[in-house]
């Protein structure tokens, strides 16, 4: 059954939305990685969190997952701690982790820690390795798979159970562009299905790509928050436009 | 020299006759140290997991002190469970000096810290890297241990080889606890001890070649498990 209500409408609300940060902080030391950010995602719109190297893209990603936790501030998704939601978001990591099994049983794993009944999961990995592509695969060993075949299937392991929210960190930053064309595809995919996206990249032309919705970070600090339209036209912020110009930003 | 060879001749010729005496030494010598390996394994394995997984205070002079007894001198260990057993220690009343399952005992306090120890750092080098995943899945205490332990699962092997190698080679804890009775509790290690004492050198040659035997298959299978291993998953 689809639900047409939620055709075209990208203010549904899945379940999981709004995230909500309210002035969150992430010290290591003395240094703010993340510092002050505060903003609220409501729809299920794709999101990228775009910024130089060291930005703090990948500790406010990990923030929101509820696998770091904030110095200051708050997190909520839809009204609930981070944690305590965590099994109905997905996490794509830059480098996934690849279990020593089969492709096939990385993902039954997630569903098994998930608490899904033996019987039911053959069905799901089966579908799950359709999604991706990787049913000609599904036998070989996942550490010896491509780069890109090891993203795609961090990306089928994350799109089990049907998650509110998909996570991704840097997801192509180690891939060469056949590959990187192959997961902005299942990205899309993915998406589409009513899942949230929330992604970040350093890559300005991915984020082109992607992006309907742009969060510009930069030492810690959130410095954009709007449409990708209207931030490619014309960025407020000065390093923002700096960035997007292809300048080398400090 | 004429000795030696001598006697090297009578041992092939006992080892290839298959000998009832030598093998009934033998065939005791495995069933005792499998045993205490199994024993071993049952309780290290889940102990190393734990403690590689596991934050208390305390936990680094613990894995320090694991990592001590891996060396842990046999005749101490047999002294010990000596004691322990000895009609007047306080196992005592179980009667259990001097029988096949002292031996089993002595073996198995041996080879728990190695195993531990090995499946500790096993455990821990794969958490390292799994960390992020199982995190992110939302993956359990207990889960995570049975992941991680199951996909170590070779170098794992490897550890419990290496606890047999210790045990079916050691001679001090066997030869006091289970005092080297003939037909009872006289294994390969004792029986090499005491029949080279009463210069019967035909017969200890012959099982010193068994034991050299068994040990070096026991590394070639340990070695070729971890090449095939990494060949498959890389």
């Amino acid at each position: 059954m689809v639900d047409l209500a939620m055709d075209g409408d990208t203010t549904d609300s899945n379940g999981l939305l709004p995230l909500a940060l309210e002035a969150v902080s992430y010290r290591a030391g003395d240094r703010a990685l993340i510092d002050q950010v505060s903003f609220r995602l409501e729809d299920s719109r794709r999101t990228v969190i775009l910024g130089p190297n060291g930005a703090g893209k990948s500790v406010l990603l990990r923030l929101c997952h509820g696998m770091l936790a904030p110095s200051d501030g708050t997190i909520s998704w839809g009204g609930s701690a981070p944690a305590a939601t965590i099994k109905r978001r997905g996490l794509v990591l830059q480098r996934p982790v690849m279990l020593r099994r089969s492709v096939a049983a990385n993902i039954e794993h997630v569903l098994k820690i998930q608490g899904v009944a033996r019987d039911l999961r053959r069905g799901l990995v089966n579908a799950a390795l359709d999604q991706a592509g990787l049913e000609p695969l599904a036998q070989r060993q996942a550490r010896t798979l491509s780069g890109g075949e090891q993203q795609r299937l961090a990306i089928a392991r994350a799109w089990l159970l049907e998650p509110a929210v998909v996570l991704l960190d840097e997801p192509t930053a180690n891939l060469d562009p056949g590959a990187t064309r192959a997961v902005e595809e299942l990205i899309i995919r993915l998406g589409a299905t009513g899942a949230k996206i929330l992604m970040t990249t350093h890559d300005i032309a991915q984020a082109r790509r992607l992006a309907e919705e742009v969060m510009f970070l930069h030492h810690g600090r959130l410095l954009e928050h709007r449409p990708a339209v209207e931030f490619f036209a014309g960025p407020r912020d000065p390093d923002a436009a700096d960035f997007i110009a292809g300048h080398l930003i400090r | 020299m004429n000795d030696f060879s001598n006697a090297l001749s009578t041992a092939f010729a006992l080892v290839t006759s298959l000998d009832p005496d030598l093998f009934e030494i033998v065939g005791l010598s495995l069933e005792i140290s499998l045993s205490a390996v199994v024993v071993a394994a049952v309780i290290g394995l889940p102990a190393g997991a734990a403690l590689a997984l596991s934050r208390f205070p305390g936990r680094r002079p613990l894995i320090i002190v694991l990592n001590a007894l891996m060396g842990l001198p046999p005749v101490v260990v047999g002294l010990i469970i000596y004691l322990l057993l000895s009609r007047s220690g306080p196992l005592g009343s179980y009667g259990l000096l001097f029988t096949p399952t002292a031996m089993v005992i002595a073996q198995s306090v041996l080879v728990t810290p190695i195993i531990a120890a090995l499946a500790r750092q096993t455990v821990a080098d794969l958490h390292e890297e799994y960390d992020e995943h199982l995190r992110a899945i939302g993956s359990g205490p207990l889960q995570r241990m049975a992941t991680l332990l199951w996909d170590g699962r070779f170098r794992l092997l490897t550890a419990i080889l290496a606890g047999f190698g210790r045990a079916i080679a050691e001679v001090g804890a066997v030869l006091i606890v289970g005092g080297n009775i003939l037909h009872s509790t006289r294994v390969m290690t004792t029986t090499i001890a005491l029949e080279t004492s009463k210069g019967n050198l035909a017969l200890a040659l012959g099982l010193g070649l068994i034991l050299v035997t068994l040990a070096v298959s026991v590394n070639a299978a340990a070695m070729l498990l971890g090449e095939t291993a990494h060949r498959r998953y890389g």
